[in-house]
């Protein structure tokens, strides 16, 4: 590894952007890790696609940061040279794919809450963040039908794919918490209607979730307690083998073109 | 990786933006109609390409037999007295 670090003015809008950049680009990162792999070309597509709708997401949040940062960073710098304490996004997007069943629960918890979160972002005082969610809202919407269409077929499927199923939700409930977080330095742009309070958001998303459980004969975990510290870059182990292989190029070729 | 049970074919019929009617575009597999319809928006809408998708079973379709394309087809190529060339269109009438 050649190229090292950037640093980061982590000021509390820079930060806010990054954190939401960072759950793109590492949500959109594993969904492209299914490439050639899916179990139906059909779906190899589906999740490609999502996967570049997300990428998509990162870019412009990673480039309004750098623009609002006002350094030398910009979008590439953000994402290929920020070691694993640096990065911000949900504990949730970094879990690994698992199978078919854990990839769908992860998508499904995911943008039950960002189909949510981005139209309450289209009303923002900050005119880039709601163009952003302008078009991520459409985005996020899709991701959510196609993963709760899955989630329905899967956990009313057969024997193993109801168990499969039920496993992932059992094993990614923890991670959803998160999700509604809040801390001081977004406390600031909550109040002055730049950022989303999430808070408010989760008696819908349990509402939207619930609906779609029951319909596919899975329960929800009664288990209330809740992992954080993706949002001030305490990862869960997997982030860094994610990492390595995302920046491997651009860490030992630096500014490499082809 | 393994596929264990058959997954049903389906026609895909996608109406582009200025299209006046559903084409033909091509088929996929999908368990039921409503993934059918997605997976020929993730398929054949990536470009762009359409406003409106029609998803059809492929056994719903009763197909000529190619066989029989003398007795089917044939007869109509020596009629060109059937062809709309013989006399003018009026500009009123439009897209026909």
């Amino acid at each position: 590894m050649t190229a090292g670090n950037i640093s980061v003015s982590e000021t509390p809008l820079v930060l806010y952007t990054l954190r939401r950049a960072d759950d793109a680009l590492i949500l959109g990162h594993r969904l492209s890790e299914w490439c050639g792999h899916a179990p139906m070309l059909e779906e190899d597509m589906a999740l490609a696609n999502m996967g570049l709708d997300l990428l998509g997401q990162a870019r412009e949040l990673y480039s309004y940061a750098a623009k609002v940062e006002g350094r030398d960073n910009d979008e590439d710098k953000f994402a290929y040279l920020r070691d694993v304490r640096q990065y911000r996004n949900l504990l949730l997007l970094e879990q690994p794919n698992g199978d078919f069943a854990r990839t769908m629960v992860r998508q499904f918890f995911y943008a039950a809450f960002a189909d949510l979160y981005w139209r309450v972002m289209m009303r923002s005082t900050d005119a880039t963040l709601a163009a952003i969610a302008a078009k991520s809202e459409k985005e996020s919407a899709y991701h959510l039908r196609h993963s709760s269409e899955w989630i329905v077929r899967l956990g009313d499927g057969t024997e193993e794919s109801h168990r499969r199923a039920q496993e992932a939700i059992d094993l990614l409930w923890a991670f959803t918490g998160e999700m509604f977080e809040v801390d001081d330095s977004e406390r600031g742009l909550i109040d002055a209607g730049i950022a989303v309070d999430p808070a408010p958001l989760r008696a819908q998303w349990m509402k939207r979730i619930t609906g779609v459980v029951a319909e596919a004969t899975l329960t929800l975990p009664n288990n209330g307690w809740m992992q954080q510290g993706g949002r001030s870059g305490r990862h869960s182990e997997h982030l860094g083998h994610l990492l390595s292989e995302l920046q491997s190029m651009p860490r030992t070729f630096p500014g490499a073109t082809w | 990786m393994a596929t264990p049970t058959i997954i049903p074919l389906w026609e895909v019929f996608i109406r582009s933006r200025n299209g006046l009617a559903h084409k033909h575009v091509g088929s996929l597999h999908a368990t039921d109609a409503t993934l059918a319809l997605q997976a020929a928006r993730d398929i054949y809408t990536r470009r762009g390409e359409g406003l409106s998708i029609w998803v059809v079973p492929s056994n719903a379709i009763t197909a000529s037999d190619p066989a029989e394309k003398g007795m089917m087809f044939e007869p109509a190529e020596s009629k060109i007295y059937r062809h709309p060339t013989f006399y003018d269109v009026p500009e009123e009438v439009g897209h026909m």
